[in-house]
């Protein structure tokens, strides 16, 4: 499907020049690409963003549609008419606006947790000397690599066990660290010269002085990236929720979509409701996405450095 | 640290500068320690000793009247004859077809796809970045209602496909198995009547027949949905480590005669095996754990056809309330899932052992 790279399409006999060896001659564009080539890798391009963009097109657009107009043309991209009655029966129909609120208070206090946590413990495994901080260093990459849907179970367990299941302390604390965040901090407080904070430090500013006031403001794009992957990932988070809580009020939005979908509060099929919730699901990591989004690229690929 | 500590109680109010580093380093790590310990250790270990019981959730697992069962939670998984073996082999099928589909497919897309938009000097390249990563960053939850809507009867698949004179399946009702269909297409067997030789017996409470469905049609689709919204991260990865290529590295090659194929055989592929290392990892530890589209999308059906064995633990543990097997089978899944990383760290490691550039022909003819 994808071979993108295939070697035919630099070949063209039409072309004046052939792809012959010594390619590096060729032309003044760098890598000296023919332009049929060019045109095939855009073709690709093009190709596959329809593939990745279109069903957002159809959620958008289907969202906005009557059931009837869904159901006759998912495929258009123009509601005819455009009706906002989903997003009528969202928010009056359902308990959209509790599960919107749930999820933003969630999201806010386990990103604000999350950063300053992980900053504190990956600032001390960076620069702090202590006795056990190489174990923990450790510990913390083999908790990285547990897979997390092994601890569905676990969690509901220690939850039930004391007595905090169903509530939001079940929501926020369990989540309110993570591992994988305290790496990312340590890898970029090592990345600081130590020579800042040995000036701070003959000043006679103690610990917790030097990491707040010198080395965090130095640490902006790693606090800006952990800020990001925390309230994506936590905004999106739904298992965590089927262990930690039972009761409709407790629920956040990506729970409370599942179980409209799920049928338990029978909206058959009502298309562009359930379209809507979704898309209401979706717009607050997209709009982060798109003024952020080269903090989310490098947190994908901080994300990768842990293998 | 005893020795500090108790230097520094001698000397009770001028604290050496190093016990107070240490001080603030314990403290520092503290709340991370207490939580992931709390919310991770302890709940692991409790889950082992539940594991082990047959707790039906009332009350606390860890008082006398809990009935101890020892390892046969585990053992009914795999050599009783009956349905929770059943449905556990199922889920192990399933889910096998899934991966072997997805971790491949995903992995040659994204490298596909990082390789056009590194080598295109097009206008929009970022564009392009944007579009195939989006999917990723959003909510499971999300777009798995999306895919519940494009692949409805009467959905978008279906119009599209009827647009091209095909007339397309009832997707998640249709728990006919690809491979089963495939066979019957080429004429192999007939997926009504199989042969008797595949339908009489086969391991673990499955027959042959069983065995070989491949994917079911309802499967396919979460199959391509998780292709959809993962490929976008892997591509980030591959551009990053295509980045780090030494231009002149590219340069020299061309200059001593490399065809495009050439040059990405013999310079670009073994300067990528890192992280195609790393993507091949990390695809085969995700896809072991599909829940979330599972749940949304088909809850196990159409006949356990997209049962998995993540959904299968939260399946029986909290709606049939056997905790004890759904426990064990969170274990399995999570020693599947190691052994499956080591033997295939140990596969790539075997091979990166060759020297990683080694000079290709066509830098020798001179």
């Amino acid at each position: 499907m994808a071979r993108p790279t295939d070697p035919n399409a630099a070949s063209p006999a039409s072309l004046p020049r052939g792809p012959a060896p010594g390619a590096g001659s060729r032309g003044s564009t760098p890598g000296g690409r023919s332009l049929t080539s060019t045109f095939a890798g855009y073709a690709v391009l093009v190709f596959f963003s329809l593939l990745f963009l279109y069903p957002f097109v159809i959620q958008i657009a289907n969202s906005l549609k009557t059931e009837p107009d869904a159901t006759a043309n998912p495929l258009s991209p123009l509601p005819d008419p455009i009706s906002f009655g989903g997003y009528e029966r969202v928010f009056l129909g359902t308990d959209m606006p509790l599960w919107l609120g749930n999820s933003l208070l969630v999201t806010v206090i386990v990103t604000v947790g999350r950063v300053f946590l992980d900053s504190l413990a990956g600032y001390a495994l960076a620069r702090l000397r202590f006795r056990g901080r190489r174990a923990l260093f450790s510990a913390v990459i083999a908790v990285m690599a547990v897979p997390g849907v092994v601890l569905f179970i676990p969690k509901f367990l220690v939850l039930n066990q004391f007595g905090l299941y169903d509530s939001y302390t079940a929501l926020i604390l369990p989540v309110l660290v993570d591992a994988t965040g305290v790496f990312i901090m340590k890898q970029f407080f090592e990345s600081i010269p130590v020579s800042v904070e040995e000036a701070a430090r003959i000043d006679g500013a103690g610990v917790f002085r030097i990491f707040w006031s010198v080395v965090l403001p130095m640490a902006r794009p790693a606090l800006i990236t952990l800020t990001i992957i925390s309230f994506q990932g936590t905004w999106n988070e739904f298992p965590h929720t089927l262990v930690a809580v039972q009761s409709p009020d407790l629920f956040t939005l990506p729970r409370g979509l599942a179980d409209l979908v799920t049928g338990s509060l029978g909206m058959g099929t009502r298309y562009p409701l359930k379209l809507g919730a979704a898309v209401l699901a979706t717009i607050p990591v997209a709009i982060i996405f798109v003024i952020f989004q080269r903090y989310f690229i490098r947190g994908a690929n901080e994300g990768a450095e842990k293998g | 640290m005893p020795d500090t500590t108790t230097r520094a109680v001698r000397r009770r109010f001028r604290p050496t500068a190093a016990t107070r580093e240490a001080v603030a380093g314990w403290l520092f790590v503290a709340p991370v320690v207490t939580i992931l310990g709390l919310f991770l250790l302890v709940p692991i270990l409790m889950a082992l000793w539940v594991s082990l019981t047959d707790w039906n959730g009332q009350g606390s697992p860890f008082l006398a009247g809990v009935p101890y069962v020892g390892l046969r939670n585990y053992t009914r998984l795999f050599t009783e004859d009956n349905l929770a073996r059943q449905d556990f082999m199922t889920s192990i099928r399933n889910n096998f077809y899934y991966v072997v589909i997805v971790v491949p497919v995903q992995t040659v897309l994204a490298l596909g796809l990082a390789l056009i938009v590194n080598g295109t000097r097009l206008r929009g390249r970022t564009f392009f970045r944007t579009a195939f990563f989006f999917p990723s960053v959003t909510s499971s939850v999300a777009m798995s209602v999306v895919f519940l809507f494009i692949f409805a009867n009467s959905g978008a698949a279906n119009h599209l496909l009827a647009l091209l004179g095909v007339d397309g399946p009832q997707w998640f009702a249709d728990p006919r198995g690809v491979l089963h269909l495939l066979l019957g297409r080429i004429g192999l067997v007939d997926p009504e009547a199989p042969p008797a030789a595949l339908t009489g017996g086969g391991p673990f409470g499955l027959s042959w027949w069983e065995w070989l469905s491949g994917p079911s049609v309802a499967m396919a689709t979460i199959i391509m949905l998780v292709i959809w919204t993962t490929s976008g991260t892997f591509m980030l990865m591959f551009l990053a480590a295509l980045q780090d290529i030494p231009v002149a590295l590219e340069e020299a090659s061309m200059i001593d005669g490399a065809g495009r194929w050439q040059r990405l055989r013999h310079v670009t592929l073994p300067v990528l095996r890192p992280t195609l290392f790393l993507v091949l990892t990390l695809g085969l530890i995700a896809t072991w754990q599909v829940f979330d589209q599972v749940y949304v999308m088909s809850q196990g059906n159409p006949a356990k056809t997209t049962l998995t064995p993540a959904y299968l633990s939260y399946q029986t543990a909290f709606r049939d309330f056997e905790y004890g097997t759904g426990t064990a089978i969170s274990f399995v899944l999570f020693l599947i899932i190691v052994i499956l990383a080591l033997v295939q760290r140990r596969v790539m490691h075997g091979r990166a052992d060759r020297p990683r550039l080694r000079r290709p022909a066509w830098t020798r003819r001179s």
